[in-house]
């Protein structure tokens, strides 16, 4: 591992400016919240947060936005900071604020989205106490954040609240707890403006090694069957990455797919995008994969919704792999060219070597690889019939998107069968636009993440691509909503059943229902009333149309009830433990599938 | 962790992180909670004015799942540096064990025997019982323990191993540290 990071301690950095400015801590924390640019904080309060609040209550600088849940807080937050590129800031209180908290952490941390989450805490007098409302937040929360603190030597709290920014901001980005005691926000603390405070021994390294990338693009020039394959790194690295990873693209003119959380990164709407790839990804893009001669990975971790079987995976190709992260290397898939990097800061050291060797692509190969890739294209993976009474959840996705083509939209979704047609038949064109939980699959995570959209983006159109399971594990946010005049649409994919998990029984568990129907539903437009919003409903195709375009229309926030069929199933499909070129494609491959044994474990 | 068909190999890992609150948990949680194996863990502070320590670590692995081991350590925010030692060249590894042997008679007399080949000393007896101090290689010690179990009644303390590279030429920035404080510590002893 020849890493040369973290050799260079920088004495810490005393302040230049002349004496620190002394005030409470519960002050400190809302100035480094302001002089990192921090607009909003989605939180909760509590007896360990008080004096916190009270500063809030005493400036107008930041905005705080009172959920209902704190894991819609995070959620919230991520929405925020995956739709803005900047760090998303929570606050809870300590104990149960802390601990409703962890879900949204550990989903930020596996999606690498950057979120500070304050957490109060008792005296530090009382710390191991047993105290009320004691939590061990750190320990809680060592596994499922980038890092966190405990802070309690109120000399350092300002160190530490804006070394937590440069962490959760940083390299690979990610979640990062401040546990804040309560005698500390009380205590008189030194406040400097440490605001680029770079922990001394946290580095990442962002420039790819030149050697390294010579010899990535000697072979990407070479390549007769290549694939470009990015993912979630790309829209970490911000817009810019997205365009030069655009720009290689064309270039070269080979095909690209995208992973679920790097969807975006490249438009859907170009003829070299193959969709999205992996369990429920494209024929085209899949069999690209197992095909190709070359892989070129950026910004994504050959995650096993992606891969497969790895047995099987693309078994006869070069990869090169691009990542901030040294340890996402070689993980689960061994690479021929590793590259540590930023992906926008290696892209572009990829594009000079490009122009500067004058590489050209070998165009008698591309072009007999595009023709085998149109040969998998016209299988029309992704084509169903459109009901003419009842709504297909596909065809509802489908309108909604042909209706907000042209819009400023942005997109969340639940988790389940209505997430994976959102990533198939909502195509989007630009980063940043699609918010989902890929690592952890939170159900729950769409509807409060929409909310974070929303305050980022007051006057776009953000709709959560919903189930009706799933709404129901943060409908409350509707008060949140109503409350702050969110207009967020909830369009629910209703089709009475935890689809995904009906589905895998069906395919998995001999059709033994278990415990998957949506019994008892409410009236979701009674419920939407309920707290103030508009409720609609569509029972048939024919009232599709008008209910989305109502929908669009209304300034309130909204719960589009969509009645799809029940029964539909998400493909194409590569079942557990089967390789890319083993898909599913419809119903009637299904019925000659036989999992493996070692298939049925895999989750 | 991803099975494969590689041979397993024990490596010895040195590691420099700051000596704060929480870091060794943050280690251990680490190897834990993705599996990987702790043969053994030793840490102490190298470095009194900037606070650091240096955790030695003995673990066993395939090739890749201690590439990751080490890319993982790496990443954590408060782990200045990570070295394989095995990797890296010849280094040498030694623990030290107490070992108490309790036993009477023919078998004393050869534990005593035994105990002088090992180069253990006794640093504490009683009639029934001894206390030997030994220290060496975990093969070393092993064998040791293993002769006394035949030998009576054993209850052993081990440090676990602590590694450092060989050669005269100080190189990685773990031993310049550990050697800066050595001299501060001489220091302060001179005081
Ligand atoms: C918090 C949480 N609990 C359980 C699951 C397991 N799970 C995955 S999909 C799913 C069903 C989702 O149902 P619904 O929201 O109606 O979506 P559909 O699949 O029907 O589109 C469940 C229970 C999960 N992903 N998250
Ligand atoms: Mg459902």
């Amino acid at each position: 591992m020849a890493k040369p990071r973290k050799t260079s301690p920088r004495t810490p950095s005393s302040p230049q400016a002349a004496k620190p400015e002394i005030m409470s801590g519960a002050a400190v924390v809302l100035r480094a919240l302001k002089d990192q640019g921090v607009e909003v904080v989605f939180g909760y309060p509590g007896g360990a947060v008080l004096p916190i609040y009270d500063e809030i209550f005493k400036q107008n600088a930041i905005r705080h936005i009172l959920v209902r849940h704190e894991q819609a807080a995070v959620h919230a937050a991520e929405g925020y900071a995956r739709s803005t590129g900047k760090v998303g800031c929570v606050l809870v209180t300590s104990g149960p604020g802390a601990t409703n908290a962890v879900t949204g952490l550990t989903d930020a941390l596996m999606d690498s989205i950057p979120i500070v989450c304050l957490t109060g805490q008792v005296a530090t007098h009382l710390i191991g106490n047993d105290a009320f409302q004691e939590a061990d937040t750190t320990g809680i929360t060592r596994p499922c954040t980038k890092h966190n603190y405990l802070v309690k030597d109120a000399e350092k709290l300002a160190e530490v609240m804006h070394e937590a920014f440069y962490v959760a901001r940083s390299g690979r980005p990610g979640p990062v707890v401040v546990d804040l005691p309560k005698d500390i926000q009380f205590a008189d603390c030194p406040y400097t403006n440490a605001k680029d405070q770079e922990p001394k021994s946290y580095r990442p390294q962002v420039k790819g090694d030149d050697s390294a990338i010579e010899k990535a693009v000697e072979l990407i020039a070479k390549a007769k069957r290549p694939v470009f394959y990015g993912g979630g790194g790309l829209i970490n690295a911000g817009p810019k990455a997205s365009k030069l990873f655009g720009e290689l693209v064309r270039k070269t003119g080979y095909p690209a797919t995208l992973t679920l959380m790097g969807l975006g990164a490249y438009p859907a709407s170009d003829k070299q995008f193959l969709g999205m790839l992996g369990m429920h990804g494209t024929y085209e893009a899949n069999l690209a994969m197992h095909d190709c001669d070359v892989m070129i990975c950026i910004g994504a971790r050959f995650d096993d919704r992606v891969t497969g079987s790895l047995a099987g995976f693309s078994p006869k190709s070069k990869k090169i792999h691009v990542d901030i992260d040294p340890s996402s290397i070689n993980k689960n898939v061994v690479v021929d060219v590793p590259i540590v990097g930023d992906a926008a800061t290696v892209l572009e050291q990829m594009l000079a070597v490009w122009k500067a060797k004058s590489y050209k692509p070998d165009e008698k190969a591309i072009a007999s690889w595009w023709r085998q890739i149109d040969g998998w294209r016209s299988r029309k993976c992704l084509a169903f019939k459109p009901g003419s009474k009842e709504i297909k959840p596909q065809q509802a996705i489908q309108r909604l998107f042909e209706k907000t083509r042209d819009m400023d939209c942005y997109i969340t979704t639940e988790v389940g069968q209505h997430q994976m047609w959102a990533a198939q038949y909502f195509g989007f064109d630009e980063p940043n636009r699609w918010m989902t939980s890929g690592g952890l699959g939170t159900m729950g995570y769409g509807f409060p993440s929409a909310m974070g959209v929303q305050i980022a983006h007051p006057d776009a159109l953000v709709v959560d691509i919903s189930g009706e399971a799933s709404f129901m594990m943060n409908m409350q946010e509707l008060s949140t909503m109503r409350q702050y005049n969110l207009p967020v649409k909830a369009f629910i994919i209703n089709n009475q059943w935890m689809g995904m998990v009906r589905q895998w029984q069906e395919l998995i568990h001999g059709k033994r229902y278990s415990e998957s129907y949506s019994e008892a539903l409410p009236d979701f437009v009674k419920l939407a009333e309920a707290f103030g919003g508009v409720g609609l409903r569509a029972t048939k195709a024919s009232e599709l149309d008008d209910v989305i375009d109502e929908m669009i229309a209304s300034p309130h926030p909204v719960i589009a009830d969509i009645l799809v069929t029940k029964e539909e199933n998400c493909f194409p499909m590569i079942p557990s433990g089967r390789a890319h070129n083993e898909m599913i494609l419809s119903p009637s491959d299904q019925e000659q599938q036989t999992i493996t044994d070692k298939g049925m474990a895999l989750v | 962790m991803i099975s494969t068909n590689q041979p397993s190999a024990r490596h010895t890992i040195a590691v420099l992180v700051a000596n704060e609150p929480g870091v060794l948990a943050r280690v251990i949680g680490l190897f834990s909670g993705r599996g990987y194996n702790i043969e053994s863990l030793t840490v102490s502070e190298v470095d009194e004015v900037n606070a650091r320590s240096r955790i030695t670590i003995v673990t066993s692995g395939t090739p890749m799942v201690i590439e990751q081991i080490k890319a993982q350590l790496a990443r954590l925010v408060p782990i200045y540096d990570v070295h394989d030692l095995t990797m890296e060249g010849p280094h040498v590894g030694r623990e030290m064990a107490l070992v108490k042997i309790r036993n009477a008679g023919e078998k004393r007399i050869e534990a005593l025997r035994i105990a002088d080949t090992f180069r253990a000393r006794a640093i504490d007896s009683t009639l029934e019982s001894f206390v030997f101090e030994l220290t060496g290689d975990t093969g070393k010690i092993d064998a040791f323990i293993d002769l006394m179990i035949s030998l009576g009644e054993v209850e052993v303390s081990r440090t676990g191993v602590v590694a450092i590279a060989r050669g005269e030429h100080v190189q990685m920035p773990l031993v310049r540290k550990a050697k800066s404080t050595r001299r501060k510590t001489k220091k302060a002893a001179e005081d």
